[in-house]
């Protein structure tokens, strides 16, 4: 077991194994940080920025960046917390996000994330930008309307040969993350549920699936995201 | 001191948000007691008679009616509030953004698997008829929206909520379970 170090995350005193990615050593603190790209267990990716603190001072990205001896970690104050709540507006705004018509809607960690920053309208004009769905797999449904380009789906949904069945296209703001065709023809079951599972919005949709759960009963309609992990 | 005046009206929406202000129940008698009703849906009064505190909207901007409607209710009260996510940020009627308003028509009135009465292929042509804007557009880039109620329909406890908070003058209580986008 590596060595145990102490830090602070908004001067409360916090533990941690050393080298322990930030977000993690907070979530074992019982201080929620909250994420979208980041999936426990595998390389983390920085993509999203929704998870920046402020280390030392500094701008970090805490899924990325390990904990050290006597670091001094800034989480929920004014600035952090605005820059975050924008950056979900602009994902609202740059994709087409239609929460009444979208099957992970109570579900979606973007969604959530814009509740527990009482987003009642984002602060940028929305951009209606006109994106394709891709439903030539007969087991899931691409909708580009709805892809924050987090890479989740690039980087955990990989076939039994280590090949990702997603992938990127084009660069700047032309890029998307789309399926390869072929190999979406080859999915499976698995496979494709463990896709609609890692999407954190509705981008990636199984198939004859979707609306099954009652309002009232989904993943966060009466509990804000982070609050499992809150003290 | 006489109590305040409220106003609302539908847009491009499905009247479901005026549902939802229904689904406040018996707390109407005590709306009632807090606020006088103006031009609404609810009443049929059909022109505003007087100043108004407090306009809800309901619906985005699709047409030139549409937005005529806005501007009046905005030249005439104080306090504007977008009311659902059609009002916010364009809604269910939005998904057409992006298509131009020519293959729309064409789709609704020409090519459409269910049009089948149309044999003459007329398109809507009174002039009585408002025009059809290129997009829908959200209540707020039309006109200054002073707050905004999201949900589809916004939850009854949450309109219950904002309403007495603003003619009660008191901070709005924004309870978890009822601020939601669907």
């Amino acid at each position: 077991m590596s060595k145990l170090i102490k830090f602070n995350i908004d001067g409360q005193e916090c533990m941690a194994e050393e080298g322990r990615y930030i977000v993690d050593a907070a979530k074992d603190n019982g201080v929620y940080i909250p994420t979208l790209c980041n999936i426990p267990g595998l390389k983390p990716k920085g993509s999203c920025r929704m998870c920046t603190v402020k280390v030392n001072g500094r701008l970090m990205t805490s899924c990325t960046t390990p904990v050290s001896d006597g670091m001094e970690i800034e989480n929920h104050i004014e600035e952090i917390e605005n820059y975050r709540k924008m950056i979900v507006e602009l994902m609202f705004v740059s994709g087409n996000h239609f929460c009444p018509s979208c099957e992970k809607s109570g579900s979606c960690d973007l969604q959530a994330l814009a509740y527990r920053y009482q987003m009642m309208v984002p602060r940028f004009p929305y951009t209606f930008s006109q994106k394709d769905v891709d439903g030539s797999s007969p087991l899931i449904i691409k909708d580009q309307n709805r892809c924050i380009m987090c890479k989740r789906c690039i980087r955990a949904i990989i076939d039994n040969e280590g090949r990702s069945f997603f992938t990127f296209k084009n660069r700047g703001i032309k890029l998307e993350v789309i399926m390869d065709k072929e190999m979406g023809q080859r999915m499976n079951e698995a496979e494709a549920e463990k896709a609609m599972e890692i999407c954190p919005v509705g981008a990636i949709l199984k198939k004859e699936k979707g609306y099954d759960v009652p309002i009232g009963q989904r993943k966060f309609d009466m509990k804000p995201i982070g609050s499992e992990i809150e003290n | 001191m006489s109590k305040p005046v409220i106003a609302t009206t539908s847009l491009a929406g499905c009247f479901g948000c005026h549902m939802s202000l229904l689904d406040i129940d018996e707390r109407i008698l005590e709306l009632i007691e807090l606020v006088e009703f103006n031009k609404s849906p609810i009443n049929d009064i059909k022109k505003l008679t007087k100043p108004i505190d407090i306009g809800i909207i309901e619906g985005g901007c699709c047409n030139s009616e549409n937005v005529e409607v806005l501007r009046y209710f905005r030249e005439n009260c104080k306090t504007l509030i977008s009311f659902g996510e059609c009002a916010i940020m364009g809604g269910l009627p939005a998904l057409r953004n992006g298509i131009p308003v020519e293959e729309c028509i064409k789709e609704a009135y020409l090519d459409g698997p269910t049009v089948q009465l149309n044999k003459d292929k007329v398109l809507p042509n009174d002039p009585e008829l408002p025009i059809i804007l290129d997009r829908v557009y959200p209540c707020h880039e039309v006109v200054k929206i002073d707050y905004y109620l999201p949900g589809c329909a916004p939850r009854a406890d949450f309109i219950w909520e904002a309403v007495v908070a603003l003619v009660t003058n008191n901070e709005m209580a924004v309870p978890y379970e009822v601020f939601k986008f669907d």
